[in-house]
């Protein structure tokens, strides 16, 4: 008995550091993937930093589905408010320096979480499903009809964001855009890796996993959902603002019912609830969607839904997901026979 | 007497019927009180009632002077009155240590925090591993609670409630579903308790009722019908008649 409990103290002790590991694997992968898309895709930037701008709103939904267990399928809405905060500083108020735009799109993300929490938070389940659908289509009308501020159904144009630092102008091939992305994901994953190990982040899984055991441990539920859902805002906000800057205009189309739904997919797809997943299922369905739809213009949504339905029927978990479990499992078995 | 906790004149109608009616109790500290009753007396719902899970049609619950009765479940919690529940609730892909970890920084009001790792703070893990050794769980404290027996959540159920250190705790059949084995640890486990603390135990062992008990009250259908002492409550004609039948008859055999 003593010998065990040793033995799985000593585990613990191994346990924190290994965690930590997979979270510098997580960086380096981007410095890595982040490298090697400038040098083996130059004439795609523009594509990957849609990816990268795309993969923010994703990990910002994954922040309220899959680790709060919140249904929603409006989270454009906050990513939509980070665009056009990023883009109406600019084109209105002359707010050209890329990092304060950036800034301005992660506040007005985060304002819209704060507003769109405090509504989509109200129900539960089915209900809730309804009112962040509710809550995309209002923003988006808002923007339509504030014509004079967002240029309407022609979109926000005009956007010319100075250089970044004063020394990196945006240039054609996206160059600059591209590393600005990278720069930004990358700094974001290490706060967002922070925050989902946190005691905050163990509260969201408890939200999750049972709000009653969760309150009877004296937390507010509510208040950890609606502080995830402003921090969820920030970051789809990011992504809004990167979007905005990177592409130098702002349509309805980032407000859309179709970007939430399309999000949302994205994060099914690679797996819920790990920030790994998120940016997997990002890449994997916009890399399959480019591909399939410049080799079968005609049927290529066809070919998505039937990965989509085989990942789900599959592989439940999602693609990194269910790799997840795969390799801890067998870890699991390996480590058994060791002890054998 | 200080009374520490009181509950009076408690009522709740589910519809026509009345499941807790006019119900009162107090409860001093160091209390070891259990609370019995036939299956549908409404024991659960007396929890439910004064933890704020369910809202009263009237009454007053009171902890240490201050009216909790309008508060939510969390605000209870955070002055004390702590419960564990009936079917086990807990975080499934969680493991033990992370639960107790938890309760450990939420109630030292540190679980908003949003950086740094509760493994890297010594003080959180010698008060988690010495918790979960008492209950037994060390060693499963890496597992994953969906992984282990449902009599071990059990104990992780009253580990927790250890963990958030109450000065009521109402413990909802602790012992049911537990392997025979098991419930001397959580005998073991309440006696490590500080004897300040108010406990309110609702359980059908009744053996277990009758060690760990210095108050028994009896409840049948919403009312309570007996408040006195162990040794009473068996020659108690009203509570045989109501209830208790082959217990006090097994009692007076032995």
């Amino acid at each position: 008995m003593a010998l065990s409990t040793q033995s799985t103290t000593g585990h613990g002790q191994a346990a924190a550091p290994r965690r930590t590991d997979r979270g510098v694997i997580g960086a380096a992968a981007i410095v890595v993937f982040g490298t090697a898309g400038y040098f083996v895709f130059p004439d795609n930037l523009a594509l990957l930093t849609h990816i990268i701008s795309t993969m923010l709103l994703v990990l910002a939904i994954d922040l309220v589905t899959g680790y709060c267990g919140v249904a929603t399928l409006g989270h454009a809405a906050l990513f939509g408010a980070g665009a056009y905060g990023a883009g109406i500083a600019a084109a209105h108020f002359g707010i050209t320096e890329p990092l304060t735009m950036t800034l301005v799109g992660v506040i007005c993300g985060s304002i819209a979480g704060l507003i769109s929490g405090i509504v989509v938070l109200r129900a539960h389940g089915l209900a809730q499903l309804v009112l962040s659908i509710a809550v995309i289509h209002l923003f988006q009308e808002a923007a339509n009809k504030a014509s004079a501020w967002t240029g309407g159904s022609d979109g926000l144009s005009g956007i010319m964001p100075d250089a970044v630092f004063g020394r990196f102008e945006f240039d054609l091939f996206g160059q600059t855009a591209y590393v600005y992305g990278v720069a930004l994901l990358l700094v974001t994953f290490v706060l967002l890796r922070i925050l989902v190990r946190s005691p905050f982040g163990m509260l969201a899984r408890g939200v999750k996993e049972d709000p009653v055991r969760l309150a009877a441990m004296g937390a507010s539920v509510q208040s950890v959902m609606i502080r995830m859902y402003i921090i969820s805002g920030a970051v789809a906000g990011l992504g809004g603002a990167l979007s905005a800057i990177s592409t130098q205009v702002v349509g309805l189309d980032s407000l859309s019912f179709t970007l939430s739904a399309e999000t949302l997919v994205m994060l099914v797809l690679g797996g819920t609830g790990s920030l790994y997943g998120a940016m997997v299922g990002t890449v994997v369905f916009m890399f399959f969607e480019d591909t399939v739809s410049a080799a079968n213009p005609f049927h290529w949504l066809t070919i998505v839904g039937a990965l989509l339905i085989a990942v789900v029927l599959f592989a439940p978990k999602g693609l990194y997901g269910t790799a997840a479990a795969f390799f801890e499992r067998r870890s699991r078995a390996g480590k058994g026979r060791d002890g054998a | 007497m200080n009374t520490l906790f009181e509950v009076s004149n408690l009522k709740k109608n589910f519809g026509a019927l009345a499941v807790t009616n006019n119900v009162s109790i107090g409860m001093a500290a160091g209390d070891r009180l259990a609370l019995i009753g036939p299956n549908g007396a409404g024991k659960t719902t007396f929890v439910n009632l004064v933890t704020g899970h369910i809202k009263p049609d009237s009454g007053r619950v009171t902890l240490s002077g201050e009216d909790v009765t309008g508060m939510r479940p969390a605000a209870r919690v955070q002055r004390g009155l702590i419960r564990s529940f009936q079917v086990t609730r807990l975080f499934p892909d969680m493991t033990p240590e992370e639960h107790v970890a938890l309760a450990i920084l939420q109630r030292d009001g540190k679980a908003g925090r949003m950086s740094g790792h509760y493994s890297a703070k010594p003080a959180v893990m010698k008060e988690v591993r010495e918790t979960l050794s008492i209950l037994g769980l060390i060693e499963l404290s890496h597992l994953k609670v969906r992984e282990i027996a449902y009599g071990q959540q059990r104990l992780l159920e009253i580990a927790l409630a250890m963990a958030l250190k109450p000065k009521v705790l109402l413990l909802d059949e602790p012992a049911a579903g537990v392997p025979q084995l098991e419930t001397t640890r959580i005998e073991r486990a309440l006696d490590q308790l500080p004897k300040d603390l108010a406990i309110l135990m609702i359980d059908h062992d009744m053996d277990l009722v009758f060690r760990f008990a210095t108050r028994v009250v009896v409840l049948a259908a919403g009312t309570v019908i007996f408040d006195g002492s162990p040794q009473a409550v068996t020659k108690d004609q009203r509570v045989r008649e109501a209830y208790l039948g082959s217990y006090a008859n097994a009692g007076s055999a032995a």
